[in-house]
Formats: structure tokens, C-alpha cells, sequence
């Protein structure tokens, strides 16, 4: 499956080159240019196929395997809180789902807030700089950001959080008290807001800046401010855009591991109870966290999850899809 | 029988065999299992690679139960495991032992320390701040019902610290533990009224916070004041530790003293299988300066393998590691407890008792 991609790369490049200098039989070149793209194609279809048949075929023990066997495995992953595997997934599921959501209600406002600021209202040098320091921050290694949020986030943002749970303690998601440290939802929720945040900062940009100037000259010439220009423009040009890139961000959020191993104290509740701790755990934290100690039983039920977790990014995907074919229609 | 050779290893030199014994053990061995055990193995294994040039041995970490499973399956040659075999592992094991049951013995034991960050109270000599509670506060403070620092039950062990009104955050292991199997047993048995759960290497209840590995707990503990948590003393650095009520005193954690604890422990009898060594661990000690919250880790082995090779090898690894030097090795490098003369002298003899002209002579008496 990896040779011919490997191999196929070298005479496109030479091709390429020489296509540029000199006249050469160019129905040669569109041929073999049309295979490698052709390949690479379905080259994704391929290993999102081995992908899912390796999920599948690996968490087949969970369906096809003997029940009693892996009720005991699952059992002993959670001390006995859950028996069977719907009991298990139910609560990660909800975990990361709930994690996600909040880091991407988080991210996508400022988000929006810093490529508008960039794309129309920064000096163009501010703007330059900007966009390089978003795109560097989409380059730090999530285990960065764990460490970060885990090391200095965490005892840093505890007077925050005690002070939302003092005030706002009447609203259900905020009870207090505040845990402290606060290895809480509430501050994960932060940590994969800053990481999926260039994600969107930076695609919403793009769409912002291609906006029609045509558009944005008429809005202004009708006697709009910036302000209604954008909202009349800008934003709705670049409506389907901002929504794929958040489902971007969200897909990044879902999957997200390294953070939230290192922050999160887990728990598996269906608890909305943002700054107390043991609450929720995610599906990618909890198969990092139970892998190493697990039998070949308990990896099928990890794997298990693992499916459930596609199969949601999956849905996630498919959403996004259908608003943004939506948005485009209009 | 058992006596007669239990006299025999008494008499023999600890660990003083072992260079001629070892020399000759050439090839690639492996073990896994218990990551408690990772700091000492990994010494254990430069020194004896170092007496025996033709060995190389490696260690995966992969937990207790995976190490285990992994030596059930006769693909490594030793296991290093928190827990003692079941009898049911214990018959397993026909199939991958050359003759005879996989047995354990204990090699490796460390205090776990009750530790907490609590400002405000005085260091004393050894830099660190202490507090004493019996077993049914510690068990109370973790099972939930002990909530807040300024508790009657705390500030009346502590006449001596005004305790603040602060609530206590407890920090549990949120992975699977041999540590957290070995504290809760300690619970479980010093104070029964208070800690009703089965016993688990898994955390029991949702009191608190979990942290993940020794060092996410006490990186927890140290992040915030009012934590308090348990993890092997040798990893908690600064923190405070709970000097543990054993009789009418207190005692600080610390390596001798958890040899203490051990040395007024018995061996468990009855056990499904030969040789065995299982400590089981005196928790309700009233010994003098005996501390009882403590790690006990076991190696598994076969007495005799299908491999002569790896025969030789597992005699001159146990002789090693549960030698002298092996223990001082492992004391320098994890901090932990010297294993105690009583039980060395029960693990020589299992050690005696492996290879096959040994199984040979028993089965002939």
C-alpha cells in the first residue's frame, strides 16, 4: 500500500521540473500527474478503511467474545462503578463530548474576535505578526499545552474559579465549591480552547480576507459603520467557512489526549458540575491512562471506545457538513 | 522436611554465592511487571549485568496484572508483581514451568508515606512538616467522612498545631495501583469500622481528586494548600507526612522502620502451591518504631524452566537481587526497605529449592 507512493513521488518532482524548463511530451506528464493524484486520493479512502477495520476487528472480543469475561474486564477498569460496556462508554462519551463543547463555545468568539481584528481593523504589520504568532501557536505539541495547563494553568487559575463559584454558585454548572487544585472540566475546558484556537482564528481569517471588496466598498457607500459592514459582509460571506473551521477545532478538541491525561482528574459521572473535580474523563484520556496496564481483553474494550470515538467524529464531520452546504445554498 | 532446609538456608551466607554461582549465565533475559519496582530493577540489573558481562537483561514496566499475564505466557522469565498469585494463576503456570508451580518472594518493600501540604505548621528536624493520625482518621479523611483540617478527631492527636478551617482535598491514584492495592489494604485492616470497600488496585470511591502515576499525585498535593495523599516516600520530595499511630506512639515513615513492620509480619501459610513467600503484612503491628502502611513487591518465577539457561539465570537473579547487595542497590537507587532476616531466610530457601537437581532430591524424599 506505501510503495507506490513512495516510489510514485520521484518522477513527478523530476517531471515537474523539467515540464518548466523545456517543452517535453506534455500528455506524459497530465498521465502521470493524474495517477499520483489519483493514488494519494484514494490513499485516504484506504486508511480510514484500515483504520476502521482495525477498530472494528480488534473490539470484535467486546461483541463476538464471551460477555461474562468482559463484564469482569470493564469491572475492573472502573472498581466495579460500571459492569457492562454501554455503562463504560456512556459516561466518556458525555466526558468528551462536554469537554469539547465547552473548549469550542470558549475558542470560537475569541477566535472569531482575533481574525476579524486581523483581517480588518489591525495596521498591516500588526496584522502580519499576528497571523505568524496564531500559526505558531497551532505548531506547539499538545503535551506542551498539558504541561503548561497542568503545571502553571492549574494552580494559577484557582482563584478564578473560586471566585465564579462563589458568585455564580447559584447557576447548576458553576456549584461550588471550587476544587483546588482546580484539575477540573472548567479548566481543561481552557487549555483546548487556546489549543484549537488557531485552527479557527486562522481559517476564519482566510475567508474574512476574501471577502468581495465589492461588497464591503457598497456597504460602506450606503452609510455603514465597520462595524455594520462586517456584520452585513463579512460575516455572512464567511459563514460556512467559520463553521467548518469550528468543527475543525472541535474534531481536534474530541480527540484530544496528552491535556487532558495531565489535567483532568478523572471521574465517570453524567455531571455538569464544571469546577469540582472526578467528574468526567474523556475517551482519548481514559485509553491513554488504562492501556498500559491492560490485558488483551481490557486493550478490545479500550479499542471499543476508541470506535465510539470515531464513529462521534465521524457524526461531528458529517454535521458540519451539512451546515456548511447549507449556508453555502443560501 | 520445610525445617530442616529453612535451618540450612539460615546458615548460609546472604547473597555471598552469588558470584560463583552466576558466573557461566550468558544470554538475553526479560521480565515486566510492576512499575513500583522500576527504580530498583533498573539497578539491579546494572549491577548484575556487571558481575555477569554475558547478560543482558530488559524490564518492561507494564503493571502488575500485565506482567503476570505476560510470565503466564512463558514469554519472560520473571514477573515482578504487587500482588501474590492466585491459586489460580499459581496452577496456570504448570504449563510454563519446566516442573513443578511458579512461586513469589518478595523483593522489594517501601514505606508509603500519608503525605500533605498544609502551610502554616513548623518543619521539623528532617525538613518536612508533620502530623499524627491513627488508621481510623486516615481512613475516615479518605473515605470522605473526615472533611475539613480543623476536624476534632485531627486537632486532638495534634494538641500541639493549631489545625486551619480549611477543607481537605484527598489525592488518590487515578490509574491502577500497586500502591494504592497495598494502602487500602493497610486501611482495610487497621481500621476495618472505617474503610468498607474490596480490596482493588483501582481507587474505590470519588472522594477527591485522581492524579495519574506517583508523580501526578504529588505534583498535585504540592499545588494546592489543604491536599493530602499517598505515594511511595521516596518520591514525595518536601511534602508532609502523617506519622502513623503504631501502639501507643506515632511513627515516621522511613525505610527501617517499614523493615520493622515487615520483620513482625508472618508468612502466609496454606497457600495453593510450593515455595512460596507471601508476606502477609502485620498492618495492626504494636512492634517498637514499626511503620505499617508498606509496599510489599514480589518476583515470580518457576522453579525450574524448560530452558536450563533460564533456570541458572532466575536462581542467580533472586540470589542477587534479594541478596545484601541487591537491597542496598535498591535503597539507594528507590529508597527502599531493606528486606527484613526473618524473611530472607524464608526466601533462600525457595531459592534453594529451584533448578532441577533440587526438584530432583525433594521428589526423591
Amino acid at each position: 500500500m506505501s510503495a507506490p507512493t513512495t516510489v510514485a513521488p520521484q518522477p513527478s518532482t523530476t517531471d515537474a521540473s523539467t515540464s518548466l524548463t523545456k517543452p517535453v511530451n506534455g500528455k506524459r506528464a497530465d498521465k502521470v500527474f493524474k495517477g499520483i493524484a489519483t493514488v494519494c486520493g484514494v490513499l485516504i479512502l484506504v486508511v480510514l478503511a484500515a483504520v476502521a477495520i482495525f477498530l472494528l476487528v480488534r473490539a470484535w472480543p467486546l461483541i463476538g467474545g464471551n460477555r461474562k469475561e468482559v463484564d469482569a474486564t470493564i469491572s475492573s477498569f472502573t472498581g466495579g462503578a460500571a459492569t457492562n460496556f454501554w455503562a463504560y462508554v456512556g459516561p466518556l462519551v458525555f466526558g468528551t463530548v462536554l469537554v469539547s463543547a465547552l473548549a469550542l463555545i470558549i475558542a470560537f468568539f475569541i477566535a472569531i474576535g482575533i481574525a476579524l481584528f486581523i483581517s480588518h481593523y489591525a495596521p498591516k504589520r500588526l496584522a502580519a505578526v499576528l497571523s505568524y504568532v496564531v500559526d505558531l501557536l497551532a505548531a506547539i505539541p499538545s503535551v506542551i499545552y498539558g504541561l503548561w495547563g497542568g503545571i502553571v494553568l492549574v494552580p494559577a487559575i484557582y482563584p478564578f474559579w473560586n471566585w465564579i463559584a462563589e458568585h455564580l454558585g447559584f447557576i447548576p454548572l458553576f456549584a461550588g465549591p471550587a476544587a483546588n487544585p482546580p484539575r477540573t472540566v472548567a479548566t481543561v475546558a481552557v487549555v483546548l480552547a487556546i489549543m484549537i484556537l488557531p485552527i479557527i482564528t486562522s481559517i476564519s481569517r482566510d475567508i474574512f480576507l476574501q471577502t468581495p471588496k465589492l461588497l464591503q466598498e457598497a456597504a460602506l457607500g450606503l452609510g455603514a459603520t465597520k462595524w455594520e459592514m462586517i456584520k452585513l459582509a463579512v460575516l455572512p460571506f464567511g459563514k460556512s467557512g467559520i463553521v467548518s473551521a469550528s468543527m475543525l477545532g472541535l474534531g481536534r478538541a474530541l480527540g484530544e489526549t496528552m491535556a487532558v491525561l495531565m489535567i483532568l482528574s478523572p471521574g465517570m459521572s453524567y455531571s455538569f458540575k464544571l469546577l469540582q473535580a472526578s467528574q468526567n474523563q474523556t475517551i482519548a484520556a481514559n485509553i491513554a491512562a488504562q492501556y498500559p496496564e491492560a490485558n488483551s481483553l481490557g486493550v478490545s474494550v479500550l479499542i471499543g471506545t476508541g470506535l465510539v470515538l470515531f464513529v462521534i467524529t465521524f457524526l461531528v464531520n458529517f454535521a458540519a457538513r451539512k451546515i456548511t452546504q447549507k449556508a453555502s445554498v443560501k | 522436611m520445610l525445617c530442616t532446609v529453612a535451618a540450612c538456608g539460615d546458615n548460609a551466607p546472604i547473597g555471598g554465592d552469588t558470584g560463583a554461582e552466576a558466573s557461566g549465565i550468558t544470554g538475553n533475559y526479560a521480565g515486566a511487571g510492576a512499575s513500583s519496582q522500576q527504580a530498583a530493577v533498573e539497578a539491579w540489573i546494572s549491577g548484575f549485568t556487571s558481575k555477569n558481562p554475558g547478560t543482558s537483561i530488559s524490564y518492561n514496566p507494564t503493571g502488575s496484572g500485565a506482567g503476570v499475564t505476560t510470565f503466564l505466557t512463558g514469554a519472560t522469565a520473571w514477573a515482578a508483581s504487587d500482588k501474590a498469585l492466585s491459586a489460580k494463576e499459581v496452577q496456570e503456570s504448570k504449563s510454563v514451568c519446566g516442573s513443578g508451580t511458579a512461586f513469589d518472594v518478595p523483593v522489594y518493600i517501601s514505606p508509603i508515606a500519608v503525605t500533605f501540604n498544609l502551610g502554616g505548621l513548623e518543619p521539623a528536624k528532617d525538613g518536612r512538616t508533620h502530623l499524627n493520625m491513627d488508621a481510623p482518621t486516615i481512613a475516615k479523611i479518605f473515605n470522605g467522612s473526615i472533611t475539613r483540617w480543623n476536624d476534632a478527631a485531627l486537632q486532638q492527636q495534634n494538641p500541639d498545631v493549631k489545625l486551619p478551617d480549611l477543607p481537605i482535598t484527598v489525592v488518590h491514584r487515578s490509574d491502577k495501583s500497586g500502591t494504592t492495592q497495598n494502602f487500602v489494604e493497610y486501611l482495610k485492616a487497621a481500621a476495618p469500622d472505617d474503610w468498607k470497600y474490596d480490596l482493588s488496585e483501582n481507587w474505590p470511591n470519588n472522594v477527591g481528586q485522581g492524579a495519574k502515576g506517583s508523580t501526578g499525585v504529588v505534583n498535585t498535593i504540592g499545588q494546592a494548600n489543604g491536599t493530602i495523599g499517598y505515594s511511595d516516600l521516596s518520591t514525595i520530595g518536601t511534602l508532609g507526612t502523617v506519622d502513623v499511630k503504631v501502639g501507643d506512639q506515632y511513627v515516621t515513615p522511613s525505610p527501617e522502620a517499614a523493615t520493622k513492620a515487615i520483620a513482625d509480619s508472618q508468612i502466609a501459610k496454606n497457600l495453593e502451591g510450593a515455595n512460596r513467600v507471601v508476606i502477609d503484612v502485620n498492618h495492626t503491628t504494636s512492634a517498637d518504631d514499626a511503620y505499617p502502611v508498606v509496599l510489599v513487591s514480589y518476583d515470580i518465577v518457576c522453579p525450574v524452566y524448560k530452558d536450563e539457561g533460564t533456570t541458572k539465570f532466575a536462581k542467580a537473579w533472586l540470589t542477587y537481587v534479594t541478596g545484601e547487595a541487591g537491597q542496598r542497590m535498591a535503597q539507594r537507587a528507590a529508597g527502599s526497605a531493606p528486606l527484613p532476616q526473618n524473611i530472607v531466610s524464608h526466601i533462600r530457601t525457595s531459592i534453594n529449592a529451584m533448578g532441577a537437581d533440587a526438584q530432583d532430591q525433594k521428589e526423591d524424599r
